[in-house]
């Protein structure tokens, strides 16, 4: 490309001088405006749009929680409650943070369903997918530290338990915990840096979020037929198609999460996390948060604590290479008789570890973790990949529009995308 | 050091041994207290509030603190100015350095807030029989059942059922985690009187603080359901006129 001002499109003469010379407007447009996107989506294409607004508003509701909060384990039970009582509105913002946190981590869990449910991170979009799965891991660091802020039983002994699980790693094991701790155990030191990183990795995520919007520029969508889009009969340009659908799952989503926020504040989180911390006594029963149930049930299966360890690391890591061990040319389970079925069965496994992990690990809750652990690397590590060979798809559709219109339509007016350019 | 050493060890033998952790805490599940508050419209039962703040003045503060609760929030309950003055004025506060760098008591005022009886857990537990009484501000939020245990758990004591050993300083109380609590029966019918004529009966005053420890816990509350009325309210407007304004624009479009 020439050196020089950009050629803009735009009439304005504000936005026109700037684009010129930085041509951010016509990014925009292009990515934002005209963007082909296949015209066949269904609503679980709103939670990557859902996933960005939600992480802004944990931004947002956490910065005035910061300037409020002190993070000292004298005070920091008490300040969080200050901020309750005699900040203005403080209760609304802490309760946003609070709730926010699990309205994230439901709306990513649908997100990362929905890509592998369509076979989203199949070929071209693999380093699209291994991203999400960076952002993934990267939330639960932020969430994990957030919930030792406030510095309840729950914060303190959570902390406790999740770093002591390093001390597992052969040799080095207590020197990491020591490292991480800054000290003998969790405590002012533990908790100062908790807060750091927990200032921090937000803005980390918006890092990666960014490479991982950038990633799905390049490949474009994929859609509920997963086949790729073959010209502009099967696109939508993104506006003003998909920004008003998202904004249909947005005020949806902003009914549950006002929901939760005004009538049932309390109802996600546990309620020992409201006795302030206390070194010396132990909770009868140690929990995650919600979101973690699942891996902490992988965690408590084995009854080696080493093992445990690496199966629940394992059963993040596992999702990275998801895309090699799944090697069906078929990205959709609409076209995988017995994928689909596996799947659908992995789903309910998830939820039958998350509740496992919520029961104390003993009589039957221990043999149900197990077995639903061994399903849910069996399906990652032999369903998938014998089901690439072994199982018939269905015949797929000739292109969406075909599938779409059955035999084919008019294109609508003003709806005329821009091929893709590598359909 | 070597303790929470320890105590985290303890925390790893439970999260991967922890066969025994429950057993410690067999209690029945306390009955709904229905109390005004209660139910996702509920608000504060002002009067029964102003009773409960009566029966943590008299009872409860012997021994329980209110630490995060301030005497001007009391306003909230229908106190005025005046009487809300008056009860600061009851407390003796600790304040200072003054000019001569010494520390003083001085009289409540409203901005400050309720002291705690004792000034640390360890003095609380010498005069306890070791056992702490903890701070009640955000009781109803910190234990499972929320205001249904507390108000049960007040009414729940009765005698061992033949056979069960209570320990020494121990009373039976079918409602606390493990059926035995440090903390003695301590409302009794008729033990005070209330302004407003109510019969002071234990039920009466169990109900009575509840509902004012969950107002403690959750001075909010009111306001964050009157707000959340009318955000949902206008959140359902706007999802309407929004999908109607979706449907108009794929109207021409076959998907
Ligand atoms: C004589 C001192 C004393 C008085 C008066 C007293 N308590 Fe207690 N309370 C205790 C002690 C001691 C404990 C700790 C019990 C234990 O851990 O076994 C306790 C514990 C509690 C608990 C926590 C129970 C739990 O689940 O851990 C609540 C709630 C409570 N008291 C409420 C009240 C209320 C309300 C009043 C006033 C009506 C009151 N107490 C009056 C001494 C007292
Ligand atoms: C990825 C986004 C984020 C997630 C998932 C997250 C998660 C959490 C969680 C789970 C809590 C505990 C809430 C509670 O139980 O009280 C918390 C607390 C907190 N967070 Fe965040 N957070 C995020 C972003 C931020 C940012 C960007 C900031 C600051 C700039 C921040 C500041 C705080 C503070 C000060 C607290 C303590 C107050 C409290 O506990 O309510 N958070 N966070």
């Amino acid at each position: 490309m020439a050196i020089g001002l950009h050629d803009s499109p735009f009439k304005n003469p504000v936005i026109r001088w700037i684009d010129r010379r930085l041509p951010i407007f016509t990014m925009m447009q292009k990515e934002y405006g005209t963007f082909p996107t296949p015209r066949n989506f269904n609503y679980f294409w709103n939670f990557g749009a859902l996933a960005m607004v939600n992480l802004a508003i944990m931004i947002a509701t956490g910065i005035v929680l910061a300037m409020h909060y002190t993070p000292h384990v004298d005070h920091a039970f008490d300040s969080v409650e200050r901020i309750m009582r005699d900040v203005n509105y403080g209760w609304l913002i802490r309760y946003m943070h609070m709730n926010g946190a699990s309205m994230f981590f439901i709306v990513v869990y649908v997100h990362i369903w929905r890509g592998m449910y369509y076979g989203s991170y199949k070929e071209p979009r693999e380093l699209l997918w291994i991203l999400g799965v960076v952002i993934f891991i990267l939330m639960m660091a932020t969430a994990f530290m957030g919930y030792v802020l406030p510095w309840g039983q729950m914060s303190f002994w959570g902390a406790t338990v999740i770093t002591n699980l390093f001390s597992a790693i052969p040799f080095v094991g207590d020197s990491i915990v020591t490292w991480l701790w800054g000290g003998f155990s969790v405590d002012n030191p533990t908790l100062a840096r908790f807060f750091s990183l927990h200032y921090l990795l937000p803005f980390v995520i918006v890092g990666v979020v960014f490479l991982h919007v950038a990633a799905l520029h390049i490949t474009g969508s994929n859609n509920p037929l997963g086949i790729e889009p073959k010209g502009p009969q099967d696109t939508l340009p993104f506006h003003p198609y998909y920004t008003i659908k998202d904004s249909v799952g947005l005020v949806v989503y902003a009914i549950v999460f006002a929901a939760l926020v005004f009538f049932a504040p309390n109802f996600l989180g546990h309620p020992d996390n409201y006795i302030p911390a206390n070194p010396l006594v132990t909770p009868a029963h140690i929990v995650p948060e919600w979101y973690f149930l699942a891996f902490y049930a992988i965690l408590r299966a084995v009854p080696d604590k080493l093992g445990g360890v690496v199966l629940m690391f394992g059963a993040i890591a596992v999702l990275f290479v998801l895309p090699w061990l799944d090697r069906s040319p078929v990205r959709s389970m609409r076209f995988r008789p017995i994928a689909k079925w596996a799947f659908l069965l992995w789903t309910v496994n998830f939820v039958v570890l998350t509740y496992a992990g919520s029961q104390p690990a003993e009589g039957v809750w221990v043999t149900v973790a197990r077995i639903a652990t061994a399903y849910y690397f069996a399906y990652f590590l032999v369903i998938l990949p014998l089901l690439a060979r072994l199982e018939r798809p269905l015949p797929l559709p000739e292109s969406i529009s075909s599938a779409v219109l059955r035999g084919g339509g008019p294109l609508p007016a003003g709806a005329a995308a821009k091929p893709m350019e590598k359909a | 050091m070597i303790r929470t050493l320890s105590a985290a060890a303890l925390a790893l033998g439970l999260l991967f041994a922890a066969p025994a952790a429950r057993a410690a805490g067999e209690y029945d599940v306390p009955p709904p207290a229905n109390l005004s508050f209660q139910g996702i419209f509920g608000t504060f039962d002002r009067p029964a509030a102003q009773r409960g703040l009566q029966v943590y003045r008299q009872v409860c503060a012997n021994c329980h603190g209110l630490r995060l609760v301030a005497f001007r929030n009391l306003r909230a309950l229908g106190l005025t100015e005046a009487q809300v003055a008056a009860i600061a004025a009851e407390y003796q506060i600790a304040d200072g350095p003054n000019d001569e760098g010494q520390m003083f008591q001085r009289p409540g005022r409203a901005s400050d807030r309720f002291p705690s009886p004792f000034p640390n857990e360890r003095a609380a537990r010498a005069a306890n029989n070791g056992a702490y009484p903890p701070d009640l501000s955000v009781m109803t939020k910190a234990r499972h059942y929320g205001a249904n245990y507390i108000r049960a758990l007040l009414t729940g004591y009765q005698d061992p059922p033949p056979g069960v050993e209570v320990a020494e300083g121990m009373h039976y109380n079918r409602y606390f985690p493990g059926r035995q609590i440090a903390m003695a029966n301590v409302l009794f019918d008729d033990m005070m009187e209330f302004a407003d004529g109510t019969r002071a009966t234990a039920e009466q005053m169990a109900s009575d603080v509840t509902t004012f420890l969950a107002w403690a816990a959750e001075p909010e509350m009111e306001q964050r359901r009157q707000m959340g009325v009318r955000v949902i309210l206008f959140l359902l407007i706007l999802g309407g006129l929004t999908y109607a304004v979706k449907r108009r624009v794929w109207a021409d479009v076959k998907h």
